[in-house]
């Protein structure tokens, strides 16, 4: 990889042991990445925020790099565990929520905003067509790349932690122009969220970097998020194009089959004991859709919503707060279903979700059963 | 040969041929791999020059990579035939050094040979015997 003299000052420690920890994860990234070559990105956003996930190791190195690192860039940040406004109701233990909040102070005396959301891509503006970024976050690295015309690699948290101090990143994979080498052939009819975000996990199985999509209809922001959300968790592929692609393309179809398959590898209950919407979090338009469809119906069951605290706010703001409340919804800013400690296999078996990426992680790190549905489907079976 | 991360080091080698998952089968202050599954069951990274295929598992693995350095229980330098991001990462945070080498050099590297590393070097790996 080519470095500019700054860049090799800045490797050799000439400019402070941080800047060049952040050099040294930038270039082993890049050298295993193929990249020729670091370019300057405008905004990161960073993943390894939940105490769940980063653990001890994570909060003891983030309180001691906070002390000298500061972010050069834009930079905001991934859910955590919990919301602080209720997390006195969850009964969260004490170690719990003093590491957590360690992880948020240190973030923050960084310089990062405190966004605490896994859609920055619906709650902050979008920069100019072509602008470099690096988002650790899998769903939002394919938005970015899908829907918003911007350029990320499929990071991790510490590359983009180091993008964030240097303001720079790998020219590799993404970045570059990308042709992939799968075309899938979308044959589901009257598709809704979820057959999208199975098609998206379906497609992060299939595809390396990048794939083709083609038989689309138009969808609306909820399936497009879901499709995000079901490729990230599913495989390192960061971006989908829209088309039947080359020629010499291999065709690959998700029927009715290939769904029925991530629906059985997914969904492992009948029923649920509780009901999560929000994986990735939900927008402001996707909660005052809720707020419409309840009408006055109530759930039958504690149904958790996970929204950036942004949208908390709005949403209190014009009214949509109260009509979920009273349906019995408990609304959470800063948090997602996601790894979220406020789920717990020793007082949950089974949650309800419409979210594919919710399903694999509630399965897979959380430890309880899954029962999938679309949103139309709880409403009409889970509420009254 | 491929540098990922530039580092001097000379020790013996502890050569594995499965992938590690550092994130919870090696022990965060001894360095002494847990997974009873693994070929180095019961047996410790530390001070070594730790060659092994590659990293799997969870991207905070990484974490694992510099607490065991933080402990002073990480191996010299490790030597990877893959690249992969997690051990990557890992040991950029560390400063650990870190070469990925082929598959034809990685099998005839063996366990408990002696070696000098120094990715500086024309030749970075230079053998030096039993």
């Amino acid at each position: 990889m080519e470095l500019t003299r700054e860049e090799e000052s800045a490797l050799k420690g000439e400019q402070g042991e941080i800047l060049q920890m952040a050099y040294r994860i930038l270039v082993a990234t890049g050298e295993a990445t193929d990249a020729e070559k670091l370019i300057p990105i405008e905004w990161a956003h960073l993943s390894g925020v939940n105490y769940n996930t980063i653990g001890d190791a994570g909060e003891e190195f983030l309180s001691g790099i906070s002390k000298d690192a500061r972010v050069k860039v834009k930079t905001t940040l991934n859910p955590m565990g919990f919301d602080i406004d209720n997390v006195s109701n969850y009964g969260l233990d004490e170690n719990f929520i003093s590491k957590q909040l360690s992880i948020k102070n240190s973030y923050e005396t960084m310089g990062v905003t405190p966004s605490f959301s896994c859609i920055p891509y619906e709650i902050f503006d979008i920069p100019k067509d072509g602008t470099q970024v690096a988002f650790a976050e899998s769903n939002a690295a394919i938005h970015a790349n899908s829907y918003d015309n911007l350029k990320t690699n499929k990071e991790s948290s510490f590359s983009a932690l180091a993008s964030a101090i240097t303001g720079k990143s790998p020219y590799s994979s993404l970045r570059k122009e990308d042709t992939p080498n799968v075309t899938i052939r979308m044959k589901v009819n009257n598709p809704n969220e979820l057959t999208y975000g199975m098609l998206g996990f379906f497609a992060g199985k299939v595809g390396d970097t990048s794939v083709n999509i083609s038989g689309l209809a138009d969808m609306d922001k909820r399936q497009c998020k879901a499709m995000c959300g079901g490729m990230g968790t599913s495989g390192t592929c960061a971006k989908f194009l829209f088309g039947d692609g080359n020629s010499d393309c291999e065709k690959v179809d998700f029927d009715e089959k290939e769904m029925q398959n991530v629906h059985d590898e997914l969904n492992t209950a009948e029923k649920g004991d509780l009901i999560t919407l929000g994986s990735p979090q939900l927008g402001l338009n996707e909660i005052s859709d809720l707020a419409g469809k309840l009408k006055g119906r109530s759930f039958q069951k504690r149904c958790m919503i996970f929204c950036p605290r942004t949208v908390k706010e709005q949403a209190r703001k014009i009214g949509y707060t109260n009509e979920l409340e009273r349906a019995g919804c408990e609304i959470l800013s800063d948090c997602c279903t996601c790894l979220t400690p406020l789920i717990n296999k020793d007082s949950v078996d089974a949650v309800t979700t419409n979210s594919i990426k919710g399903a694999f992680y509630l399965k897979n790190s959380t430890g309880v059963d899954v029962n999938l549905k679309s949103l139309s489907q709880i409403i009409e079976e889970e509420t009254r | 040969m491929k540098i990922l991360v530039q580092g001097k080091a000379q020790g013996i080698i502890l050569k594995s041929n499965d992938p590690i998952n550092f994130l919870g089968t090696v022990d965060k202050k001894t360095g002494i791999i847990s997974d009873e599954n693994h070929d180095l069951f019961q047996k410790s990274i530390k001070d070594c020059i730790l060659v092994f295929p590659s990293g799997v598992g969870s991207s905070v693995g990484a974490y694992t990579i510099y607490s065991i350095k933080s402990n002073n229980s990480a191996p010299l330098a490790m030597v990877c035939s893959k690249a992969d991001l997690t051990v990557a990462t890992g040991c950029a945070l560390a400063n650990i050094p870190l070469v990925i080498i082929s598959d034809e050099e990685f099998l005839s590297i063996k366990n408990g040979e002696k070696i000098s590393l120094d990715t500086k070097s024309s030749n970075p790996l230079v053998f030096l015997g039993n």
